[in-house]
């Protein structure tokens, strides 16, 4: 069974088609590495993965669950799955230990206790150890960006999606929030990120997903597809962002 | 005990709520206008005015907003006399609704002003227009649509407001609903029928302003 | 028989402003609990209980708050209980105030960012856990300084009461200037007292206001 599994997945807001026709598979494992450009549907097709957006048609499994099925628990399947986003969305109004600890408390009923030593542990690997008391608001855009990594991974994912979450950060700040997410893959967690850092993809990515216009337009393992781009699209994006 | 709703001789008197109507209206629409200009002058004198200006427009601003509009009203009718000045009930009315309106819209016409971006002005300035140009064209327009929602509610809740004129026995449609009441002793009924005219005199209200705002903001 | 206007009556004010704050108390408390109850349901995901929300809040909102206490006053019988101005009061004070706490406390929760509902909702917490945990807390910030403000209005309104024989602050005034016949000074007093107990609120409301500001 595959991790991820999307089958003919299309997605409307209004007249607007975002996702048109998306069929991918992603095995345990694998970090993918989603690039296009603005507007393709990228943060879109996150979205609908985990049940965040509706999709129109097609069908989405997760770990053999199907996400748009009324009938599916989304709450069960969000403990399984870490979304990431942009702009950190951290909870303003508590803690850094509050922000971590809260759903695993409320959704996976842990102590306090031993949630919070659950705090302490993951924010130890994004190297923030001496923060868990501290207020979001004091810590910079990198420091805020990894306690949200944090508090994804304390829930224990099965599969972490990261929507371009190094984007709203100053270039000087961007190196420790990619060293986090490396040391994330390394442990071996299914990840797809959607990033505009072509040097993170090609050293850590296992494949490359290149969207445009709604469309999976292509998709290869990463220094393949890199180097050696099959359609005019790709080629044209890839000259943009490498220069 | 079964009590029966009667409507009849409180629709009897359709006149008699007409007239009351038409006070209510009359109340409103001049507290409006004087009020709002009131409101104009106020919001200059504090935004562009001296420090004096500024001074006494606060303490307008707070005293009016920091007390009832019916202990104003009671103090314009029943205080003033034994100052020797006696006002009609109308008149006292209104001048206690304009004072009131006019310290609540200096406060939504002032953050009107100031939503203007510096830049804006800056902008007329080094293109050489003269203050009243900046005025005139800079500021009005976007100006007036920034106050636009907050006046217009405002205004609305002036005119359900006005109702407590009833209690100086000024003849607006709330106290000609007590006289009603008291020929016919069919309270329930008189206020039942009273809300629904205030309630749709605000509707219509909020429609016009509606439509005010499609006509002439939304572009 | 009348009498001079002294600091006895000054005294007798000031101690009838008690049954102003107690009135307002019971507003604001009866209040809170409509106005909470409009404000969930006017962000519900349910079209018909936000429909219904802002129909109340509507009409409310279009009516006079004195028809509401005369309504009150005398709907009281009808229902066959009996006449009692502060049970008239409470009800007609919960009333009014409910659609107005509503839309405040409305405003306040969907000023919190949607991203904040979609982080909580993407951690797998419930739609009420979201609600009490990360919604809820931010939002009760934000309405603070509005919220203080119509406390104000509130306190301003009671006098209203009054003219169903309520007696507080202004029909204390009235009886007393029938009997002292001193209506300036009276009146003059009432003002004051009614000034002492609102501009500190509005001064407060007005300084969490900047300061969230800043916070911002
Ligand atoms: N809530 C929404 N309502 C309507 N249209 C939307 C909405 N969200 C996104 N869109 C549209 O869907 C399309 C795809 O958006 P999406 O955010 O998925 O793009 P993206 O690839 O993530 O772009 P970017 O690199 O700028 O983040 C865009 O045209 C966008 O305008
Ligand atoms: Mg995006």
């Amino acid at each position: 069974m595959s991790r991820v599994e999307l089958i003919n997945v299309s997605k409307n807001y209004g007249p607007l088609r975002v996702l048109n026709d998306v069929s991918l598979t992603i095995e345990t494992g694998e970090v993918i590495a989603i690039i296009g450009r603005s507007g393709s549907g990228k943060s879109t097709l996150l979205r609908c993965l985990n049940g965040l957006e509706p999709i129109q048609s097609g069908t989405i499994m997760i770990d053999g669950v199907k996400v748009n099925d009324p009938d599916t628990d989304l709450r069960k399947l969000r403990q399984n799955v870490g979304i990431v986003f942009q702009s950190f969305n951290l909870f303003p109004h508590l803690s850094v230990s509050d922000n971590i600890t809260l759903a695993p408390r409320l959704v996976l009923k842990q102590s306090p206790d031993q949630a919070r030593k659950i705090a302490a542990d993951v924010l130890a690997r994004v190297g923030l150890a001496d923060k868990i008391d501290a207020m979001p608001q004091q810590l910079s855009g990198g420091q805020q960006q990894r306690v949200a990594i944090a508090r994804s991974l304390a829930m224990n994912p099965q599969l972490m999606l990261f929507d371009e979450v190094t984007s709203a950060l100053d270039p000087e700040l961007t190196g420790e929030v990619l060293r986090v997410l490396e040391g994330v893959a390394r442990e071996g967690m299914t990840m797809i990120l959607v990033t505009h850092e072509m040097g993170f993809a090609r050293h850590f990515a296992t494949r490359i997903v290149f969207m445009h216009e709604g469309k999976v337009w292509e998709q290869g393992p990463v220094a393949e597809t890199l180097s050696h781009p099959q359609t005019a699209e790709l080629k044209s994006f890839l000259d943009a962002v490498l220069n | 005990m079964k009590y029966g709703l009667q409507f009849r001789d409180v629709f009897a008197a359709w006149e008699f709520l007409l007239e009351g109507l038409a006070v209510t209206l009359a109340l409103s629409v001049c507290t409006m206008v004087l009020g709002f200009f009131l409101g104009l002058a106020c919001a200059c004198a504090r935004t562009y005015g001296g420090a004096r200006f500024k001074q006494a427009v606060t303490v307008y601003i707070e005293t009016i907003r920091n007390t009832p509009l019916l202990v104003q009203i009671f103090l314009l009718y029943f205080g003033l006399p034994s100052l020797g000045l006696r006002l009609e009930g109308f008149d006292a009315a209104l001048i206690a609704l304009v004072i009131n309106l006019g310290a609540y819209s200096t406060e939504i016409i002032r953050a009107g002003l100031e939503a203007i971006p510096k830049s804006q002005i800056e902008a007329g300035q080094s293109l050489g227009l003269t203050p009243w140009q900046i005025f005139r064209y800079i500021i009005v327009f976007p100006a007036l649509k920034a106050m636009y929602p907050a006046l217009s509610s405002q205004f609305i809740l002036l005119m359900l407001a006005t109702s407590v004129v009833s209690q100086i026995s000024v003849q607006d449609l709330f106290h000609v609903g007590s006289i009603i009441q008291s020929r016919t002793f069919r309270d329930f009924e008189v206020y039942t029928v009273i809300g629904c005219i205030y309630l749709a005199l605000a509707f219509m209200m909020r429609g016009v302003f509606a439509v005010i705002y499609r006509q002439v903001f939304a572009r | 028989m009348i009498r001079e206007f002294g600091t006895g009556d000054i005294v007798y004010l000031v101690f009838a402003a008690r049954w102003t704050l107690a009135l307002t108390a019971l507003a604001f408390a009866g209040g809170a609990i409509v106005g909470l109850t409009l404000a969930v349901l006017r962000i519900s995901p349910l079209a018909p209980l936000r429909f219904l929300a802002s129909l109340y809040i509507q009409i409310v909102q279009g009516t006079p708050l004195l028809v509401w206490l005369f309504l009150f006053y005398f709907g009281l019988s009808i229902a066959g209980l009996p006449v009692n101005a502060w049970t008239a009061a409470a009800l007609a004070y919960s009333i009014y105030g409910g659609a107005f706490l509503g839309e405040i406390w409305r405003g306040a929760l969907i000023a919190v960012a949607p991203t904040q509902w979609e982080a909580g909702a993407s951690l797998g917490l419930t739609y009420v856990q979201q609600m009490r945990h990360i919604i809820i807390p931010q939002a009760v910030r934000i309405a603070t300084p509005p919220t203080i403000g119509f406390l104000v209005q509130l306190i301003k309104n009671t006098s209203l009461a009054a003219t169903i024989g309520f007696v507080e602050l202004t029909r204390e005034g009235q009886l007393t200037s029938a009997s002292t016949y001193k209506p300036f000074a009276v009146y003059i007093t009432v003002a004051c007292i009614y000034f002492l107990i609102c501009f500190p609120l509005t001064q407060w409301s007005r300084r969490l206001e900047e300061r969230f500001n800043v916070a911002r």
